[in-house]
């Protein structure tokens, strides 16, 4: 009944990497011996399709935030391709990059640090269209006017200052500036984070109304998990700079297959918990991003570790359909050190 | 939930504080006639959104409240003595020794200047009295080793920077245990940390708490954490109580409109596909509140009668709520 979509994902990359330098300045350069690269990404590859929600979850370091910045080209990629809508756009050129970015849009956590103090709610939402759409003032005015309404605010609060607003009224401002420009692809690093219970359920029902509504296709990065699995459609889990599992949202967070998932979600406190529920499978920090571990990067974590499992690093192999995992458990009986 | 046949004095009871600040835009009422009891050996939760006044509370309780904050009434009472009525130098004896708090911001609330070790002889100095045979330095190492921290004599002399999110949320942990105190009031405790290590740092408190027979209080926003740790929760919502009761009976069904209403904005890894229902508005502002419900704005089932100042009612077992209509669903 319903026509196939036989366009290409929305966004997609591939083998993407981005390396951190963490000395600075010259002398920087000259005196800091030993380890001083980040691997934020490390080969990544999603896809997002369209009018879809791709959840992205993971702890604190573990290249979220960078991958949305480089799916942005906000930051510069240092492997790899990004796909947007078919096209290359790894090395667009300015204008290029400009037209796109109409596209490509982004709500960040903070709604006290993200919206600029000096400017009115007018100056801030119609900031993108005076950039990219060249209206009369009044046009613009009734655009913003028409989007403020949309996102639950009032035409009245055009001239107010961010200052005048709560933080889930200033959350709102955040979506209308993304949205504005009719963008097709949106990313919320974080976007519900720092809201209330209460606020960000508002904030919730509005992003997704407003996606259906906008046929929109969305990222959305999250450290919470409830959060991402009530809104993906399908769900990536990132530990130090590697997608580890990615699969559709119900089976990632109802039978996940990667030890690390798995401690993720034995962790999450939960409302309707026995309780003496054991909740804590992992022990030991995150190790550091500067020097991370051989073999698979979880290694030093696992509750399943395996001997070559500190040798060689597992590839993301699918499962079922639509459903891929990085880990030695699931790859057969593969010998340590087989890409040798 | 346990049978209370026989009347257990609470370790710690708090009566119609109210705690006020003065502000550019008038007066404040951050606690606004609160009452809580807090039972010897029980982990209680107390809830709440900002601004529900659940930290400025126990900040009451151990006279932390400051200029331009006061507490404006209301009795404190902690292990058979009046709190509000100690001077600064008597209330000095029971902070730290008898009551101990930790915050949530690890990172600000250590002194980045000073090495962990010297942090915790500092409190120990502070409350025991030089003992020959016990030096401070080895209950110091102690409290470290006992918080998880590996290689503490190493550790002791090293400064805050140097430890992870998790590990100063622990060290802040051992500096309130340091003198065994009887009761510990633990505000958002791991909110700033990962989910992984959230759970590490809840289960070696309630390990700790078991080990040395503490009283917890865990001040969170996050309602999930209470039902996994706490037997008892008490919902807070701008400046008052609303409910309180056993978490089972409490988060099952909900008596106060803005507790479920709280518990429909959760969304549950456990019922995925299932909408949730958000709390419409805001909380009210804190300034020129009227004598009336301070729900009644949001409340779905709000009435006439909501337009009175409306009292705690007792629901039996435990459970007690601000609401005319308690239970009541439209």
């Amino acid at each position: 009944m319903t026509a196939v979509d036989v366009r290409p994902p929305l966004v997609e990359t591939r083998s993407l990497g981005k390396t951190f330098d963490t000395r600075k300045g010259l002398f920087g350069r000259l005196l800091v011996r030993g380890r001083h690269l980040i691997q934020a990404l490390n080969n990544v590859n999603l896809t997002v399709d369209r009018g879809t929600t791709l959840g992205l979850i993971g702890e604190s370091g573990c290249g979220k935030s960078t991958l949305a910045r480089v799916l942005l080209r906000l930051q510069e990629p240092s492997r790899g391709r990004i796909i947007f809508d078919g096209e290359d756009i790894t090395e667009a050129g300015p204008p290029r990059m400009r037209e796109l970015r109409r596209r490509m849009q982004i709500i960040f956590q903070d709604p006290y640090a993200s919206l600029n103090p000096r400017k009115t709610v007018e100056q801030i939402v119609s900031l993108p269209l005076r950039v990219h759409e060249k209206l009369a003032r009044k046009a613009t005015r009734d655009r913003v006017a028409d989007m403020l309404e949309r996102v639950g605010l009032k035409a009245a609060h055009l001239n107010r200052f961010p200052h005048q607003f709560s933080g889930g009224q200033r959350q709102r401002i955040g979506v209308a500036r993304a949205l504005i420009l009719k963008p097709e692809f949106v990313i919320c690093d974080e976007a519900v984070s720092a809201l209330d219970v209460s606020i960000q359920a508002q904030i919730l029902h509005l992003l997704q109304e407003l996606g259906r509504d906008l046929k929109l296709t969305f990222l959305f990065i999250s450290h919470n998990l409830s959060v991402v699995g009530y809104v993906s459609d399908r769900v990536a889990v990132m530990y130090l700079g590697e997608v580890v599992e990615i699969g559709p949202a119900r089976a990632m967070l109802v039978d996940p297959r990667h030890p690390y998932t798995q401690s993720l979600l034995a962790a999450v406190p939960r409302l309707d918990a026995a309780s003496g529920r054991r909740r804590t499978l992992l022990s030991g920090d995150l190790p550091s991003p500067l020097d991370p571990p051989s073999g698979c990067r979880f290694h030093t974590r696992c509750p399943h570790v395996m001997a070559h499992c500190r040798v060689a690093a597992p590839p993301l192999g699918e499962l079922s359909a639509g459903h891929s995992v990085a880990c030695h458990l699931y790859s057969g009986q593969r010998p340590a050190g087989e890409a040798s | 939930m346990t049978a209370s046949a026989a009347p257990v004095e609470p370790l710690l009871s708090i009566r119609d504080l109210e705690a006020h600040f003065q502000t550019q835009v008038g007066l404040v009422k951050a606690v606004d006639g609160v009452d809580i009891d807090i039972f010897p050996g029980e982990c209680a939760g107390v809830v709440g959104e900002s601004g529900s006044g659940k930290s400025v509370t126990f900040l009451s309780v151990l006279g932390l409240v400051r200029p331009p904050g006061w507490i404006a009434g209301g009795s404190i009472r902690f292990d058979g003595r009046e709190l509000t009525a100690l001077t600064r130098r008597e209330l000095r004896r029971v902070r730290g020794k008898e009551i101990a708090m930790t915050f949530q911001d690890a990172l600000t609330s250590l002194n980045p200047a000073l090495t962990v070790g010297s942090q915790i002889l500092e409190v120990l100095r502070e409350h025991t009295p030089a003992d020959g045979a016990r030096p401070a330095e080895a209950q110091a190492l102690e409290m470290l080793s006992l918080v998880g921290i590996p290689e503490p004599a190493i550790r002791m002399r090293q400064y805050p920077h140097e430890f992870s999110g998790g590990m100063r949320q622990r060290i802040m942990i051992a500096i309130a245990l340091a003198c065994r105190p009887k009761l510990l009031i633990a505000d958002e405790p791991t909110s700033a940390l990962d989910v992984t290590i959230q759970a590490q740092v809840l289960d070696l408190l309630m390990a700790l708490r078991h080990r040395l027979g503490m009283t917890v209080v865990l001040i969170t926003h996050d309602l999930g954490l209470v039902a996994e740790y706490c037997t008892r929760v008490i919902v807070m919502y701008a400046g008052q109580v609303v409910e309180q009761g056993p978490t089972r009976s409490v988060i099952d069904d909900p008596a106060h409109p803005y507790t479920r209403g709280l518990i429909g904005s959760i969304p549950r890894l456990s019922r995925l596909g299932e909408k949730i229902r958000p709390i419409e508005g805001q909380v009210p502002e804190l300034v020129r509140l009227a004598d009336e419900c301070r729900f009644r704005a949001r409340c779905p089932v709000a009435e006439a009668r909501c337009g009175a100042r409306i009292p705690m009612s007792d629901l039996g077992g435990g459970r007690e709520a601000r609401c005319v209509r308690p239970g009541g669903r439209r």
